[in-house]
């Protein structure tokens, strides 16, 4: 062994923070050894599917049970006559409104769950679910959010128009909410005494998270010993937990949830479906495990869908382009339940995010809840509660506007930016940015892309076009954005009254190596990886050494779960200040082994030394194996930590995007040249893992822009239910993304880390769909709708007259 | 996604093969690379109680280029057809049209027989075998009988073959000319929204022979054989491929989906036409 080894060396040889290292995860996820829902299998198991609606609003008029139950392997057609006795054939939702778990009577959208099958297998059960006789009567179907508004068409006659609903009165039988931020008269006044305003209407498209791995749950109810366990595609296991127990009435102690390996959740995995319910129904009947898996089609259809906001913005400035003013206005699409994932008090999430990375001194914002015949859903894909809506909204209005003041939205962003003196930033509708140094950022990302030379050659593009040279357009989308996440402080954010605190609980072992819970669950974020890093920075073990487990309510401290980017901003913050307590009895013990002061020795990298004297050491290896070995005086043996963490605010991470697309006008074909994306998301702990999220993040961006959507028919016919219609991009479609950095810590984080998972998402859509717009913004156009497939530019440039 | 209780035969020679069809009639149905049959079983849009497997039959698969006729086995996949020098040389159209279907790992599995023999209209082959004006040989209990793939496509997944036939092979005369296969799709492995196949023959400058053919543009390949003799006897100017654009218009019904409305599809349409013909008369 070499006797020079540096401090250097000794910081190299942890793996901590601000290294790149390897994704832990991987050698088991890339050789097929990963443990999904699907790869549990317990003996005597029976498998659950669903008999799903045709229609998107008709009453059941009847039942028959017969032909199925006589197909050889059914054991069990549940209904919700038969989950009525025991209160379960309806369930709460996420949002204060309640949801069907089986069909009440009617059904509200298609694909609606209507029965539970329970047969030996799969192939069993999806047989029986053709042979259920089911008859419908059938009901006008609303699939228009404004047109709900007016008909006289009861959607959900569960409810009375005259008790208020969980967020407020009703205003008609299929209104849900009206949530208001902001002062409206003075938003007003600003825009009635305004030197320009600028005016749009936007529908960000219904679309959908579609994880590779879809939902599903294993429940096995011992009847001996009375517990019931429960794996399943949960983010947030331990409110699984807690809502399993409070709905069926097993004491918490005896409900065991697990989430094992999850592939993907961008939010759909958030919610709680009927699924999961009939699941546990169904072995509590039976007395045997029973698995529900669903495929493709009922994951794209049933399960939670994203975004579905028609936006009418206003945005006010003064001649020289100084924003004054925001009003915002939101009719929000739900479908047929509010199963919105959002903290209780926000029912439009984060949506008053929506002045952005601007001083915007007055602002508004008002969002109504609507019942339409569609799935229920409105969680976060892939960000933080309702960000990407706001940051979508307000990247466009600053493009609308630049329009309307003739000015470059570079320019237009540079001048209107909240200045790097003014954090903490009060914002007009209620945050409280922690940091930010946004011009930095913006002038290094338009440096990097040369944008004054991007600007000319799309000058020289619109001549070549005019001339007739070529039929392709240029657009340059930029995209500035703040992200809030990082979910939440107990005094107002809270998911069904459970606080979003998260936890972590750390287990020294005697020979130096540790383990760690903690209350959040990866689904491909790389937790087992970054965790570990924090771990080996704060305490001096190698990262190597630090076990990571999550996912585990019977093992793992309550948290609130992975979603949000709230990770590394909870769980993240709880890990260090866990690490501290731990550092915290090592130097008591470090002390005690070289007959100091406590006082009298400092942590470094790896071991506490005798202040002044560094060839006085114990190595963190040595203590801990002291504190198991050893007896001494004033301390208990043992080295563990757990630490709850209750955020003081929300991080806000950053980001400059450009991105720089031809546009074929005639087949309406977009071909991205170039994606140059700046993350700031504080401190940085794993440069690669950071990199990964943010191709990620864009790729998601891109397919949102660019095609994927759910989408109905006037009947309610969802017309994208499988892959060939609804667009998950492959490595074909993804073009090569530039990514670079600036680093502002959060100063309220132990770490200063603000999480980055979702930036890419919610500062991608608008980059690409202001590329789109931009392209076309010589021949005329202010705004075209998202999603930009080939035949929606190919209308937009079509309406402008560049077929003729 | 879960398919009804099927059984499941792998004969190993032609007259297995015709044996289990001639017993279950048009409950049984012969699988080749599977890409187009079971997704349809899975969505239960086809129920095959009888399956029959025909990777084990011998003799299906193979490229031959002899005497000018090219001859494709039933079982060739679309990588054999990718990576054959052979038939490269002899009808590079089939390495172009073959590279624009899907991904590699569908490539590696699908096979020209099951591409042309299901009758979809949104597979590629058949519009290219009625552009080559390929033979397609049905092997069936009276032996084998030979189509033109011109008239082999009656509707939407039906076809001229019997419920008791197999499709063995295509063939078709070397082409001469300039090719073009030509496809607007959203995403790699979706159906075209347009496509078109054209081989063009050039003769002291001026285009003496053409043959196009339109792919997901009806419920049937389209052979649209006045757009192909707009182009003859012009030097392929705007003039002439106005007229071809006019005539193959005339020819397809395509319907709206998620691809876009009947509008955009005939101007999708037009535009690939155009562009093949283009490219085509190039390389003629």
């Amino acid at each position: 062994m070499k006797d020079d080894i540096t401090r250097e060396d000794r910081v190299d040889a942890l793996g901590g923070m601000g290294c790149k290292r390897k994704r832990v995860e991987d050698a088991r996820f890339t050789q097929g050894k990963g443990n999904y829902v699907d790869d549990i299998k317990l003996p005597g198991m029976l498998f659950g599917d669903f008999v799903r609606s045709p229609y998107a609003h008709a009453r059941i008029t009847s039942i028959n049970k017969e032909a199925a139950l006589a197909i050889d392997g059914v054991v069990a057609v549940l209904t919700a006559e038969d989950l009525a006795p025991l209160g379960l054939h309806w369930m709460p939702t996420l949002a204060g409104d309640k949801q069907m778990v089986l069909a009440d009577g009617k059904v509200l959208f298609q694909g609606q769950e209507v029965a539970f099958i329970v047969a030996k297998d799969r192939y069993v059960a999806a047989d029986a679910v053709e042979m259920l006789d089911v008859q419908y009567e059938e009901l006008p179907v609303i699939t228009d959010p404004y047109e709900a508004l007016q008909s006289d068409v009861v959607l959900r006659e569960d409810l009375d128009t005259n008790v208020p609903g969980a967020h407020g009165p009703r205003k008609h039988h299929n209104h849900i909410f009206t949530w208001e931020v902001g002062d409206e008269p003075a938003t007003n006044q600003v825009m009635d005494d305004a030197e320009v305003v600028a005016e749009e209407s936007m529908y960000y498209h219904r679309t959908h998270p579609c994880p590779l791995e879809t939902c599903g749950s294993v429940a096995s109810m011992d009847k001996i010993n009375g517990k019931l366990t429960l794996w399943g595609t949960f983010q947030a296991p331990h409110v699984v937990r807690t809502v399993a127990s409070m709905l069926s009435g097993i004491e918490e102690h005896n409900i065991r949830v697990v989430s094992p390996d999850i592939g993907g959740g961008f939010g759909n995995k958030v919610g709680v479906y009927p699924g999961y319910i009939c699941s546990i129904v169904a072995s509590i009947v039976t007395g045997k495990p029973v698995k529900w898996v669903e495929d493709r089609m009922e994951n794209l259809m049933s399960t939670a869908f994203a975004r579905d906001y028609w936006m009418k913005g206003k945005i006010s400035a003064t001649k020289d382009g100084k924003i004054t003013g925001l009003h915002c206005h939101v009719t929000a699409d739900h479908g047929a339940f509010d199963a919105c994932a959002d903290p209780t008090k926000f029912p439009a999430g984060f949506m008053n995010i929506c002045t952005g990375s601007y001083d915007i001194p007055v602002a508004y914002l008002g969002v109504d809840g609507v019942y339409t015949n569609k799935a229920p859903g409105g969680v976060s894909y892939r960000c933080s509660f309702r960000v990407t809506e706001a940051v979508y909204f307000i990247e466009r209005m600053i493009e609308v506007l630049a329009i309307k003041l003739n000015m470059d939205s570079a320019e237009l962003r540079r001048i209107n930016f909240i200045r790097k003196d003014q954090f903490p930033y009060k914002a007009a509708l209620g945050w409280e940015y922690d940091s930010g140094d946004y011009h930095t950022a913006w002038d290094k990302a338009l440096k990097a892309v040369d944008y004054d030379g991007l600007r000319a050659e799309q000058a020289q593009r619109v001549e070549d076009f005019k001339a007739g040279k070529t039929r392709k357009l240029m657009g340059v989308g930029l995209s500035f954005f703040t992200e809030i996440v990082g979910a939440g402080p107990v005094k107002n954010c809270d998911i069904l009254g459970m606080g979003m605190f998260d936890s972590c609980e750390i287990r020294i072992h005697p020979t130096g190596s540790a383990i760690a819970r903690l209350g959040t669950i990866s689904q491909g974020q790389g937790h087992a990886t970054t965790f570990a890093q924090i771990l080996a920075t704060e305490i001096g073990l190698p990262a190597d050494s630090i076990t990571i487990e999550e996912g585990d309510t019977d093992t793992a401290p309550y948290g609130l779960g992975t979603y949000g980017s709230r990770s590394t901003p909870v769980a993240g913050a709880a890990t260090a200040l866990a690490g501290r307590k731990i550092r915290a009895k090592a130097q008591m013990i470090a002390a005690y082994l070289l007959e100091v002061h406590d006082s009298d020795v400092e942590f470094d990298v790896d071991r506490f030394t005798v202040k002044g004297a560094p060839e006085k050491f114990k190595t963190m290896k040595e203590i801990a194996y002291a504190a198991y070995n050893q007896a001494i005086p004033g301390l208990e043996p043992g080295l563990e930590a757990v630490s709850y963490y209750d955020p003081p605010n929300m991080t806000y991470p950053f980001g400059a995007y450009v991105c720089v697309m031809d546009v074929d006008v005639d087949t309406g074909v977009t071909d991205i040249r170039r994606f140059y994306a700046l993350d700031d998301c504080g401190t940085r702990i794993n440069p690669m893992i950071i990199d990964g999220q943010i191709h990620g993040g864009l790729t998601e961006a891109l397919a949102v822009a660019l095609g994927q959507e759910i989408a109905y028919d006037k009947q309610g016919n969802v017309k994208t239910g499988t892959l060939m219609d609804f667009f998950l991009p492959t490595a074909w479609e993804v073009p090569n993304y530039e990514t670079d950095f600036t680093v502002t810590p959060s100063p309220h984080h132990p770490i200063g880390a603000k999480g980055v998972g979702e930036s890419p998402h919610v500062g991608g859509v608008p980059c690409f769909s202001n590329a789109v717009n931009d392209a076309f913004r010589a021949f005329g156009l202010t705004h075209t709708n998202m999603p930009h497939d080939h035949w929606r530019i190919w209308k937009t440039a079509n309406a402008l007259g560049l077929h003729d | 996604m879960i398919p009804a209780a099927f059984e499941y035969y792998r004969p190993t020679d032609m007259d297995g093969v015709l044996a289990i069809l001639a017993e279950h009639g048009d409950d049984a149905r012969v699988l080749a690379g599977g890409h187009s049959l079971i997704p349809m079983m899975k969505l239960r849009m086809a129920e095959v109680p009888h399956l029959i497997d025909l990777q084990d039959v011998g003799g299906l698969k193979g490229i031959t280029v002899e005497g000018g006729t090219i001859r494709l086995g039933a079982m060739t996949t679309q990588t054999e057809i990718i990576g054959s020098d052979t038939l490269t040389a002899a009808a590079p159209i089939l390495r172009e049209a073959s590279l624009q279907i899907a991904d590699p790992q569908v490539r590696y599995m699908g096979t020209i027989g099951g591409n042309v023999a299901n009758g979809d209209p949104g597979n590629d082959m058949p519009g290219l075998m009625q552009c080559l004006d390929a033979t397609f040989h049905l092997i069936g209990p009276d032996g084998t009988r030979y189509v033109a793939a011109r008239d082999f496509y009656e509707a939407a997944y039906m076809t001229d073959r019997e419920d008791d036939e197999v499709l063995t092979a295509v063939s078709f005369d070397q082409p001469v000319g300039g090719y073009a296969y030509e496809k607007q799709k959203r995403k790699i492995g979706d159906y075209a929204t347009a496509a078109a196949a054209v081989q063009i023959v050039k003769e002291g400058g001026k285009c003496t022979s053409a043959s196009i053919a339109m792919t997901n543009l009806s419920d049937t390949p389209i052979y649209s054989q006045e757009a192909g003799a707009a182009l003859v006897g012009t030097v392929v100017d705007d003039a002439a491929m106005d007229a071809a654009v006019a005539a193959m218009l005339g020819d397809i019904d395509p319907t709206e989906d998620n691809r876009g409305p009947i509008e955009f599809k005939r101007h999708v349409a037009s535009l690939i036409l155009r562009r093949a013909i283009a490219r085509a008369w190039s390389r003629a």
